[in-house]
């Protein structure tokens, strides 16, 4: 089995794989990567960069969308 | 059903499309997609408003259960211009955050800013809403500012940058209708931004005498999502919005104190 690292996705934690990239880890949660954004230590990960970011532990992502709202 | 087309030639024939941004569209009445008791709901209703611009949020993605609650698997990014708003930021750095988050859905730069100061009536926190303006008309977004009905603030909202700026009518899903129509009519006279006015409005008497003072434009959700009927009530905010917009076009009559006959005193009989 490979080694896990805890990281926290929308304020949940969780624990990945070691070196996961921030698409991989969106293809592990099912989440098509153009319908979604992603936030990186605060930072956001334009689409074409989620291939090179690489997860560390105590990172923290969020995974936004749109939702109905006025 | 025909008989709604009359009202599409003579009422708006002489109108200008509304432009946002540098932007034309064909309605003035933007709608939200929040509330509605199911998603053919909301799409029927939006459709029956006639609204160009729909109104998004942004929030987490739910880990759990993903796969139907982005609101883009209802409605069309092609047919519809989508304004994601900052609702539920309390501070000008998070609305600046969520600004960004959905400007990279890649829609559009055109962000409806919201900065809340009171839970208990979601009135806006004006000063919040001026730096968070600042900050985003030199990332260049289009910044369209949901404030109070407060002229200053609204000067300010334009001297910053703003592309529009969106007095309340009432608080956000109130329904009380136009309750300043003074201010309001005060901030369209001296802004030369689009005002188009946001939230409070219940039905469609209070859209029509919204748009009688000659605003641009009326962004609402609640009155027609909370609406027994909210397709039938889109319908009725579409006419009364044209019919609003009409009429000041039109121009009121004066009013009077007393009665003026409206027919002829000559030839009455002895």
């Amino acid at each position: 089995m490979k080694d896990t690292i805890d990281i926290v996705i929308n304020g949940q934690p969780r624990a990945v794989v070691q070196g996961a990239t921030l698409l991989e880890l969106l293809a592990d949660l099912a989440l098509d990567p153009r319908a979604v954004v992603v936030e990186h230590n605060r930072h956001i990960v334009r689409r074409p960069a989620l291939a090179d970011v690489r997860v560390a532990p105590g990172d923290a992502i969020e995974v936004v969308h749109f939702v109905g709202g006025g | 059903m025909k008989a709604e087309t009359p009202s599409r030639h003579d009422a708006t024939m002489h109108d200008t499309p509304l432009t946002i941004g540098g932007r034309a569209f064909q309605s003035r009445l933007m709608v939200g997609t929040g509330k509605y008791p199911d998603n053919d709901t909301m799409v029927r209703a939006i459709e029956a408003s006639g609204a160009a611009i729909v109104t998004v949020a942004v929030r987490r993605v739910d880990l759990d259960r993903s796969k139907d609650s982005s609101v883009l698997h209802h409605l069309d990014p092609k047919r519809f211009f989508l304004l994601a708003n900052t609702a539920g930021c309390y501070t000008a750095t998070d609305a600046v955050r969520y600004a960004r988050l959905a400007r990279e859905a890649g829609f559009n730069d055109f962000v409806k800013l919201e900065v809340i100061g009171d839970e208990e009536t979601l009135l806006p926190d004006v000063q919040g809403l001026l730096e968070a303006a600042k900050v985003l008309v030199k990332e260049g977004f289009k910044v369209l500012a949901y404030t109070n009905e407060d002229l200053v603030t609204a000067l300010r909202l334009e001297d910053a940058g703003c592309a529009a700026v969106m007095p309340l009518a009432s608080p956000i899903g109130s329904g009380l209708g136009l309750l300043n129509p003074f201010s309001v009519r005060t901030i369209k006279r001296r802004l030369r931004v689009p005002v188009v006015v946001d939230a409070g409005v219940g039905t469609a008497s209070d859209a029509c005498v919204t748009m009688e003072q000659g605003v641009d434009g009326i962004l609402m959700n609640t009155a027609i999502a909370a609406a027994r009927d909210p397709v039938a009530m889109a319908r009725a905010m579409r006419l009364a919005v044209e019919a609003g917009r009409a009429a000041f076009l039109a121009g009121r009559m004066p009013r009077r104190a007393v009665a003026f006959p409206s027919s002829p005193t000559e030839g009455l009989l002895d």
